[in-house]
């Protein structure tokens, strides 16, 4: 009951406000979202707190029912079981802050914001139909809804043309992965006749031998659906080849990509396969592969993450990087580890990302690093606040982020499979480069001599409390949420805190091995992330010139990097420039030349012809006579004809 | 002799001598009294006609039956149409003499007569009745050359008609022994057996016959005869005398020559797309809304002549009806057009049209429902006349005449609703002079009919079905 409170309380804020936003003014349409968002906190935390702690079971509530075709029967249904209800408290927390803080972020705006925050709970209501969804076709529900309301906000400021651009990046990307999903969908209807989880999963071990008869040869279904599935996450959560569209999301208000980046959004992706987990289990193929793309994608966004000047840029790269280690450890089956650096995860991107809004903020919308600096004095609760969220996704020990990454690159080694090596080494590399490029930014925006023009300098001040006040609270989760949950969540007895929401095949010991791995193993992330550090501040505090050096010296590389290994200019390539040729044709040959040719051509002829018919009406009574005569000629030859 | 079945011809007949004696004999100008009374002797003649059984008289001559019944009740239903439409217009332009309703009536007489014929002398009898009457008609404005014109050039034509007719009478005659339409239908029983000089009688016939109808390539005379002649003889040409000549092609075709229909089929599919096809695509460059008039006359002859070509009952029965609505959306249409005066002198052009919803929108609105149904528009009454006649071609499997059917209704949509556009969306002129009350009559009564046809068809549809099924006994 209380969970349905807290799915339907951001849907009732985001229609009140939609709707009456206008008619009450902009201040009582954001406390009416921010309260209803609020209560959703109160009851996902109590609901979380109450199904972990307080001994409430797993189960299902029927809200109503949605199709009855056939044999084909499909409710609405909220599943409360601790993957949903963990998600369900982080979503309502992070999104409740985010809302907070978009108060004063937004309050610069000339327009009312009504139609922000309407589409802000709205967000927050798909994302939460997704993690609670009793069946794929709700969860495909909310993870359209999630898709609509990214596209919304992205495109927000609809009067630039970079931000419509992006939102309708962002869609269509979208788009080939959520085909990919629908077809999975489709195949385990077709495989199970039900698309209801507990109908799947109940019946997991009965098809585990099924084939399909593709590409010449037989292939499990299970590894189909798997990857079908994976395909679609790779979509939602910005996985190499498909995401291309996140570093480009932060052309919505700040706010949006905290939102996005941390509690909504990109995180389905990985909720997705720890929520089919009993299926992935058995798809061990599919489930390399989703090691491998995770793994490429870590190392991949990191690397470009390292040479971005755009503050919020650089961010975006970090969650698509931080995203490949949530998909590493569930390519090993560790789920467990997946959700856990989800979770943490949540806190600090979120940080970070209302951190640069704040940067941001306090610059007069300056965006671009090289024209910041020095500015740490200016802005101390930014500035801590940040490191504070730097320490936790650089992997600082007893930091939120050193926990779940450690945890992610163990099972990864503990997996002692040639892919999860792959993945351990991106890995370890990729917590280098996340450290450097972390320092990176904390130097180049608060330290060094400040770049800003004197006009701009002379404006920093600090944020609003309303906008200072999330970003301490989410400081504190960046900081103790690591050390507080890792024991219930990943410790050796996980299976009271996730009750079997999570499933792991018998024989799958990742998560135990994780336990007995080395110790100079357990120390590597932490080593790298002190190196990566010590790098950044070698680069930017002690020598500065010497990143510019590097930069000529390989320049090659660097523009290799900062162009983000060509993905955009590939795909143009690929797909836009043929797909707009092609409209082109269509419009310009298709569209102008034969359907609207064709009967333009016919009316002329036909007005060409009436003429022609009309010139023998001449008037002349012997014309008019002859012409009857020849008529009766032609009829009475035809006539003898037919005979 | 059973001289009652001849009754309402008969009354019609005397009534109308005696309207002619009247006015002769009256000093003072008594056209409103002859035009009243007129009226009632069509409404008694009406009355009459309803009364009549089905039987020949006059020794096989002259025959009654719900066929002929049906095609009287139209005929007067638009000869009274067409009188009173002409009252006013005849006094505004100065032609306003008693014998016109009194040849309006002789010319009613010989179409009924026409309606009855059961030999080809009645046939020719009656055509000619009917023709003498409207020469005279289309020449009413003696002073006016146009008129002058349309009446000379009509009444050439027609002789030159009526000798095609003539000469194919006589063939039949003489190849088969009989003008009586049963003991020609005997002499063909045999398909087979058909000389080739009664092929060519029949060939004639139907020349004849086609250029009452003005269907393509007899049609040449109705431009310029509808452009020339007063308007109000013009909106008679395009009602009552375009029934009489195709109920009586029907009852030749399917009584006398109704065992030869496959081929006699081929002509009227030619005729009927030639007129359908003329009929849509001359009249895109009419200016003149008569002009305009007389082509979409020739198309919708030619799509009544798609049940015709049909063959069959049901063809007949769609003929019917498309007739029925043809003659109410003809005389609306041109009560409208009639009303078309500015400063007292008349105007035809499409672009005096211009702007028409401002300055009187009763009148355009009707003029519009006209158009639409003319256009075959549903719910408007002109749609069941097409819908009857294309659903028979395709019952009998001719798709290619339903679809070019279809088609070029759909070109002359384009005409049709031009005249909409330039009412209702052009820039207004002056406007005209006000309407007299029987215009307005005329013109809502037609009207109404067109509009609400769809409401209750089935009286229509069954009296249109009773009368093509005495056709096929």
């Amino acid at each position: 009951m209380i969970l349905a409170v807290a799915v339907f309380a951001p849907l009732l804020g985001s229609v009140a406000c939609g709707v009456l936003g206008r008619a009450i003014g902009d201040r009582p349409a954001q406390a009416i979202t921010i309260l209803c968002m609020l209560l959703a906190s109160v009851c996902g935390v109590s609901a979380w707190y109450e199904h972990i702690w307080g001994g409430v079971g797993t189960g299902v509530s029927q809200i109503a029912d949605w199709i009855d075709a056939g044999s084909f029967r499909l409710n609405w249904a909220l599943r409360y079981d601790s993957l949903s209800v963990s998600m369900v408290a982080m979503v309502t927390c992070v999104a409740t802050l985010i809302h907070v803080y978009s108060v004063g972020y937004m309050a610069h705006e000339k327009s009312t914001t009504s139609r922000f925050f309407a589409y802000l709970s709205f967000f927050t209501f798909a994302m939460l139909m997704l993690v609670t969804a009793d069946n794929l076709l709700q969860l495909f529900f909310g993870w359209e809804g999630v898709g609509l309301a990214s596209y919304l906000l992205i495109g927000y400021w609809y009067d630039r043309p970079s931000a419509n651009r992006a939102a309708i990046k962002a869609m269509v990307v979208n788009r080939v992965g959520d085909l990919s999903f629908a077809v999975g969908i489709a195949l385990i209807f077709f495989s199970f006749g039900s698309v209801n989880f507990e109908t799947i999963f109940a019946s997991v071990s009965q098809h585990v031998n099924d084939t399909y008869r593709l590409f010449g040869g037989e292939i499990r279904s299970y590894e189909v659906i798997g990857f079908l599935l994976f395909i679609g996450a790779m979509g939602k959560s910005a996985q190499i080849l498909l995401h291309t569209w996140l570093p480009d999301a932060m052309e919505g208000p700040t706010p949006v990509s905290a939102l996005i980046h941390a509690a909504t959004m990109v995180t389905a992706g990985v909720f997705l396969l720890s929520r089919m987990s009993p299926l992935m289990e058995f798809a061990p193929h599919a489930r390399d592969f989703v090691t491998f793309i995770g793994a490429t994608t870590c190392l991949f966004a990191a690397t470009v993450a390292c040479v971005q000047n755009d503050i919020k840029r650089v961010i975006a790269y970090s969650t698509c990087s931080q995203l490949g280690y949530m998909f590493m450890a569930a390519g090993v089956g560790a789920y467990q580890a997946s959700m856990f650096h989800l979770l943490t995860h949540a806190f600090f991107k979120a940080l970070l990302f209302l951190c640069a809004g704040s940067v941001i903020h306090a610059l007069s919308d300056e965006q671009d690093m090289r024209r910041m600096g020095g500015i740490w004095r200016a802005v101390p609760v930014t500035y801590v606040t940040m490191w504070l969220g730097s320490l936790a996704l650089g992997g600082i020990p007893y930091f939120a982020g050193y926990w779940s990454k450690d945890a992610v690159l163990e099972a990864t080694f503990a997996a002692a499979s040639p892919v999860g090596t792959y993945g351990f080494v991106c890995g370890t590399v990729a917590a280098f480069l996340t450290a450097f490029y972390s320092w990176r930014l904390l130097l180049m925006t608060f330290h060094g001599t400040p770049r800003a023009d004197a006009h701009v300098m002379a404006h920093v001040h600090e944020s609003p409390v309303v906008m200072l006040a999330p970003l301490v609270i989410l400081a504190t989760g960046a900081v103790f949420s690591g050390w507080l949950l890792h024991a219930s969540l990943i410790g050796d007895h996980n299976d009271t805190y996730w009750q079997g929401a999570i499933f792991v095949k018998q024989g799958n010991h990742v998560l135990q091995q994780v336990e007995r791995t080395p110790l100079l193993i357990g120390l590597l992330p932490t080593v790298t992330g002190v190196l990566g550090i010590a790098l950044a501040y070698w680069f930017y505090m002690f020598n500065p010139a010497l990143p510019q050096r590097l930069a000529a010296r390989y320049a090659r590389t660097y523009r290799f990097l900062l162009n983000k290994w060509y993905f955009d200019e590939l795909y143009d390539f690929l797909f836009v420039r043929p797909a707009v040729w092609l409209a082109r044709e269509l419009w310009q040959v298709g569209d102008v030349q034969v359907i609207d040719g064709v009967p333009n051509g016919l009316a002329s002829m036909a007005e060409g012809g009436s003429v022609q018919v009309v010139r023998i009406q001449t008037g002349s009574i012997a014309v008019y006579a002859f012409t009857m005569l020849i008529g009766v000629v032609v009829i009475v030859s035809l006539f003898l004809l037919v005979r | 002799m059973n001289w009652a079945l001849a009754a309402p011809e008969l009354v019609l007949a005397v009534s109308a001598l005696g309207i002619l004696l009247n006015g002769v004999l009256r000093t003072r100008d008594s056209t409103i009294l002859c035009t009243v009374l007129a009226v009632a002797v069509c409404v008694i003649t009406a009355v009459l006609v309803i009364d009549t059984p089905t039987a020949t008289a006059f020794g096989g001559l002259f025959v009654s039956d719900a066929f002929s019944r049906y095609s009287k009740l139209l005929i007067l239903a638009g000869t009274v149409l067409c009188v009173v439409l002409s009252l006013d217009y005849n006094s505004r332009q100065r032609i306003s003499r008693f014998e016109f309703p009194v040849l309006m009536l002789l010319s009613a007489v010989g179409m009924m007569v026409m309606s009855s014929a059961n030999n080809l002398m009645t046939l020719y009898m009656g055509l000619e009745l009917q023709s003498l009457a409207v020469y005279v008609l289309a020449a009413f404005a003696r002073d006016d050359i146009r008129s002058a014109e349309a009446g000379l050039k009509y009444f050439v034509l027609s002789a030159l008609a009526s000798g095609l007719l003539l000469y194919g009478i006589s063939l039949a005659y003489g190849f088969s022994g009989s003008m009586d339409f049963s003991r020609i239908a005997q002499a063909v029983m045999d398909p087979a057996g058909v000389s080739a000089g009664l092929t060519v009688g029949i060939a004639f016939i139907i020349a004849g016959l086609a250029f009452k109808l003005s269907a393509v390539p007899f049609h040449m005379w109705t431009p310029d005869v509808y452009e020339g002649a007063p308007t109000s003889v013009t909106a008679f040409m395009s009602t009552a005398p375009k029934v009489a000549p195709f109920v009586v092609l029907l009852r030749v075709m399917f009584g006398p020559f109704g065992h030869v229909t496959a081929q006699w089929q081929p002509i009227i599919v030619l005729i009927s797309i030639a007129s359908m096809l003329l009929g849509s695509f001359a009249a895109i460059a009419q200016t003149n809304i008569k002009r305009l008039m007389a082509y979409s006359s020739i198309g919708h002859m030619g799509y009544a002549l798609v049940g015709l070509a049909a063959g069959t009952q049901t063809g007949v029965r769609g003929v019917l009806v498309y007739l029925l609505t043809y003659v109410v959306m003809s005389a609306g249409s041109f009560s409208c057009i009639v009303a078309m005066r500015r400063r007292g002198l008349a105007v035809d052009k499409i672009a005096d049209l211009s702007g028409l919803a401002r300055n009187d929108l009763t009148l355009a609105t009707l003029l519009a429902i006209f158009m639409f149904s003319m256009a075959g528009v549903p719910p408007l009454a002109g749609f069941f006349g097409k819908l009857l006649v294309f659903q028979a071609a395709v019952d009998a499997g001719m798709w290619t005449l339903a679809i070019i059917g279809v088609l070029t209704s759909v070109v002359s949509c384009f005409y049709y609703l031009r005249v909409i556009k330039v009412m209702f969306f052009d820039a207004s002129v002056a406007p005209f002079d006000v309407r007299s009350r029987s215009l307005s009559v005329v013109a809502l009564a037609t009207g109404a009919f067109t509009l609400i046809f769809f409401v209750y068809p089935a009286p229509f549809l069954g009296a249109a079905n009773q009368a093509a099924r005495a056709l096929f006994g």
